[in-house]
């Protein structure tokens, strides 16, 4: 580092104290020494160059992975049924919620990642999906949990379509708020229609589904059930990435023009991945309903679209695996860290600027994994 | 539809704003033929492209392919009705291996549907794996076959100039539209893409060119038209246009772009 | 009541251009919406709220002058704010210069998280009520009750508003901004350093937008570190509606925006009073997405 550039950093460093200064209380104290430690730990590194080292190892772990694809899953898979034997019932809660989130990070990937749309206001399907399985199993009681799934599957994919007709036709920026205000106004109306939502209180009083006898009420029994939900939805995502349908929402991402003139009916794709990603919303908010017992508007905050965003972003765009691991990374490890829980999300801010900055393709690239063999491994050379 | 012409303009206009990127441009491909459109830079030769393929939105005119009119269509409907092309800035995508990208192009003619594809079912398999042989000939005919599980990023500039026109012809086009398949690149390679577009037409494909490259439009082109300010000021034979004075005044005379 | 209403739309809609104008400008340059400039507005608020905290402390001549507090006040908020503006564009986006249009909006979203948080961790999650409330005696006129606050925020949105569009028309490094908005690499050609050309639009976003935070603090009373959200997104509304991009429109868009939310929430109902701007918002990006004033915003090429 030479004399020039450590007098800028010295202004930069002064510039961000001064701004913090205003702010500057017991709690908040930590924030500019962080952030200059990170600063400067980064400006260390690049002159040393160890990010390279760390890069290469970080290559070969993930290489590694990847090679022995199958076995990982089926090493994950066995260790996710194992895991509530091992566990207290609330980490087994923990879990299951986790589990939640990856079905909506995978749903949600289908239209981020692999399309490669903008979508802010995605926890909208999740919530027309709880609350049409709280409104025709709770409220009204007009049908069992058993319909209500894919009733509440088909209500959120309604409401994919109607929002998507005019809203997909808008440019990356313009799409991503108006999918916002979608999520805002179905907040807006859940709070302010009591005779249909139970307004602010929500709604009371969902049951866990049942098996003829058997009802899902054991915690560890339902948390296998969601598991089985996961399992299937990331197959069939999965299964689509690998096919036509993937190969186009990913042309479409990569370069729109020419999609299209490869014969691509863009709006067309965009409209069949916003839908299934709603369809897969809904069912998770339904899955949600029950798992709660009670459903009210303070569940689908914004906050809680940007949280699911996250989670597609830190596994990898577009990468089906990726969504899974952001998931249980971003519910799971703040778990452990309960004691910084003032300070959560703060750090969760600032990961996702680092991300941005420093590994923009997430944590498990952004290259598309699927469960099948590759067709190289099929040919031989 | 006189005689056996494939792909014919009438009086196409493109108008921006207040400028007229093209002018009443009344064009007739024949079909079978390799026939090049050329003119200094801003004459409006892609935008020419674009309005015949939909990409833009003509203000006037019309467009035929094949006798069935085409004008306003979107790109999509008219490359599935038989008109593939190529772009002057390049557009792989760069996230997918070169195998993926020819798969695009083969996208029309697969026949599966969703659920077939969620379920694995032995039609979709039969596809997928005909469709990716499909894709493997492409590939070997413009010499990527070797590459074909490397990204579309890590291409060379030559490489991507074959893997557009690979890309253009998995469609199984009756028409081929390439814009300047040989800007920058060596005479070598120069003359590898003139003998593959003489193989392409040889396939039955009919051929139309933008280039600046002299040696190929002389070379192989049937027949030529020239553009300049957006307007058609020539047409003819090779030899003809090349000793049209007003083609060589649009050159060397007044037609001065930026 | 009609005049009333519409007296505390333009109250509230200068504020809202100001902020609208941040989002304009930065979309012209960047050609990017900056999701976290509704913090920046939000800090603006809270450094008001710190500075007319210290009223007290000052000497008595100023005390209950609105006229020589709220300038001094505006000054001092809008020029950390500034600062603020200048270190997030730095941090979150000049690193993202030419990276797919996701990535900065995500990173946007980050520090919008960060700002929001870092700001509740040290002031508070509940609303901080202003110690001192200034000029909110009531005059009537007409059968019109307003306060001298509104008047001075009506005037001083006004002034700003003058102030900027002079800047951007009338000074080099205004005009460079316009160039750059226009065609970038074009302006890089000339001469002009489009990275300080950059960094000065979130500046000057930024110093517009705190001016409206501690304007509209003043006007009611309280704060809460989620205003940056709904403020934000109530000013993009506004800046759409004007036509992104476009530096009149978003005033008129603002003020716009004020008018129909005081109207609507005056004849309607004021428990739907948010909705109002997400659905103009949704309407306009479907049926004009240019906004009234501008050109720019139509469909994917």
């Amino acid at each position: 580092m030479n004399g020039h550039n450590l007098r800028y950093d010295l202004f930069f460093y002064l510039g961000i104290l001064l701004i913090c200064l205003p702010f500057m209380k017991a709690n908040t104290l930590y924030v500019p020494l962080v952030f200059l430690g990170a600063w400067g730990l980064r400006r260390f590194a690049s002159f040393a160059g160890e990010n390279r080292v760390i890069a290469q190892y970080r290559g070969r772990m993930v290489n590694g992975v990847l090679a022995h694809r199958r076995l990982t899953v089926a090493v994950c898979l066995i260790l996710a049924l194992l895991a509530p034997f091992a566990s207290s019932s609330y980490l087994i809660e923990v879990l299951t919620s986790a589990i939640l989130y990856a079905i909506l990070a995978t749903a949600l990937n289908i239209t981020v990642g692999l399309t490669g749309v903008l979508v802010l206001g995605f926890i909208g399907f999740y919530a027309v999906g709880a609350y049409t399985t709280g409104i025709l199993t709770a409220k009204f009681a007009l049908c069992g949990f058993w319909l209500a799934l894919p009733l509440s599957g088909l209500a959120a994919m309604l409401c994919g379509i109607l929002l998507g007709i005019p809203a997909l036709r808008l440019k990356g920026d313009y799409l991503a708020v108006v999918t916002l205000g979608f999520g805002e106004i179905i907040r807006i109306f859940l709070t302010n229609l009591n005779g249909l939502t139970g307004g602010p209180n929500g709604i009371l009083g969902i049951k866990r589904p049942s098996l003829g006898f058997f009802t899902l009420d054991d915690p560890r029994a339902f948390y296998w059930f969601v598991l089985l939900v996961l399992a299937l939805i990331v197959l069939v995502v999965a299964r689509l990435a690998d096919s036509r349908y993937g190969r186009a929402w990913v042309a479409i991402r990569e370069n729109e023009m020419a999609a299209g003139a490869l014969g691509i009916n863009v709006f067309k794709k965009h409209l069949l991945s916003f839908s299934l990603s709603a369809f897969f919303g809904g069912l998770a908010g339904s899955l949600f309903a029950v798992k709660q017992g009670f459903i009210s508007p303070d569940s689908f905050t914004f906050y809680e679209s940007v949280l699911v965003l996250c989670m597609v972003v830190l596994g990898g765009i577009g990468n089906v695996v990726g969504s899974v691991t952001g998931a249980l990374l971003l519910i799971v490890v703040p778990e452990f860290l309960r004691e910084f829980s003032l300070y959560r999300m703060l750090v969760f801010g600032a990961v996702m600027i680092a991300f941005m900055v420093f590994r923009p393709n997430g944590l498990l690239g952004s290259r598309l994994i699927t469960l099948e063999i590759k067709d190289r491994e099929d040919e031989g050379e | 539809m006189k005689g056996s012409e494939i792909l014919t303009t009438e009086a196409l206009s493109v108008t921006f704003g207040g400028v007229r990127a093209l002018a009443g441009v009344s064009i007739a491909v024949r079909e079978g033929e390799i026939l090049s459109v050329i003119g200094p830079n801003g004459a409006g030769k892609t935008t020419f492209f674009n309005a015949v393929t939909g990409a833009y939105a003509p203000t006037g005119g019309r467009v035929f392919l094949g006798g069935v009119e085409i004008t306003g269509k979107g790109p999509d409907e008219v490359a599935r009705l038989g008109l593939a092309r190529s772009f002057q800035n390049l557009k792989p995508f760069a996230e997918m291996t070169l195998l993926e990208n020819v798969l695009i192009g083969r996208e029309i003619h697969m026949a599966s549907g969703m659920l077939a594809a969620i379920l694995r079912l032995p039609a979709f398999q039969r596809d997928e794996a005909r469709q990716k042989q499909r894709a493997r000939d492409l590939l070997a005919f413009v010499g990527l076959e070797r590459r074909r599980d490397q990204l579309a990023r890590n291409l060379t500039y030559g490489e991507r100039k074959m893997l557009e026109i690979a890309r253009a012809l998995a469609l199984e086009p009756k028409v081929l539209l390439l814009d300047e398949p040989v800007a920058g690149m060596n005479p070598t390679e120069t003359g590898f893409v003139m003998e593959l577009v003489q193989n392409i037409r040889q396939q039955g494909i009919t051929v139309v060119i933008i280039e600046h490259d002299m040696k190929m439009v002389m070379g192989i082109s049937n027949r030529i038209y020239v553009l300049d300010h957006g307007e058609l000021i020539a047409e003819g034979l090779p030899h003809q246009v090349r000793a049209n004075p007003a083609v060589i005044e649009a050159y060397l005379g007044g037609g001065a772009h930026a | 009541m009609f005049l009333q209403h519409l007296l505390n739309g333009i109250t509230i809609g200068g504020s809202y251009a100001l902020i609208a104008l941040g989002y304009t400008l930065v979309y012209g340059v960047l050609k990017l919406i900056n999701f976290a400039h509704g913090e920046i507005y939000m800090i603006g608020a809270y450094l008001g709220f710190i500075l007319i905290s210290l009223i007290p402390a000052m000497p008595p001549v100023l005390q209950g002058n609105l006229f020589l507090i709220l300038p001094i006040v505006l000054l001092i908020a809008a020029a950390i704010c500034a600062l603020y503006g200048f270190y997030l564009e730095k941090i979150c986006y000049r690193p993202l210069r030419g990276a797919p249009k996701l990535t900065p909006l995500i990173s946007a979203l980050g520090a919008s998280i960060f700002l929001q948080n870092f700001v509740m961790l040290s002031m508070g999650a509940k609303d901080r009520i202003f110690p001192q409330t200034i000029g909110m005696r009531a005059i009537n006129m007409g059968g019109v009750s307003f306060t001298l606050l509104q008047l001075v925020m009506i005037g001083s949105s006004i002034a700003l508003m003058l102030l900027i569009y002079w800047f951007i028309n009338r000074t080099r490094l205004g005009i460079a901004i316009k160039a750059t908005s226009a065609d970038p690499f074009m302006a890089s050609l000339v001469g002009i350093n489009v990275d300080t050309v950059i960094s000065v639009t979130f500046m000057a976003g930024s110093f517009l937008a705190a001016c409206a935070g501690v304007m509209i603090g003043l006007y009611y009373g309280s704060i809460n570190f989620t205003l940056g959200y709904l403020g934000g997104i109530k000013a993009f509304t506004a800046a759409v509606l004007g036509g992104i991009g476009n530096v009149p429109g978003a005033m008129l868009g603002g003020f716009l925006l004020g008018i129909i939310e005081a109207l609507g929430a005056g004849y309607f109902s004021s428990e739907y009073k948010d909705v109002y701007a997400f659905f103009i918002l949704i309407a306009v990006l479907v049926f004009r997405p240019a906004g009234l004033l501008g050109k720019g915003a139509n469909e994917r090429a």
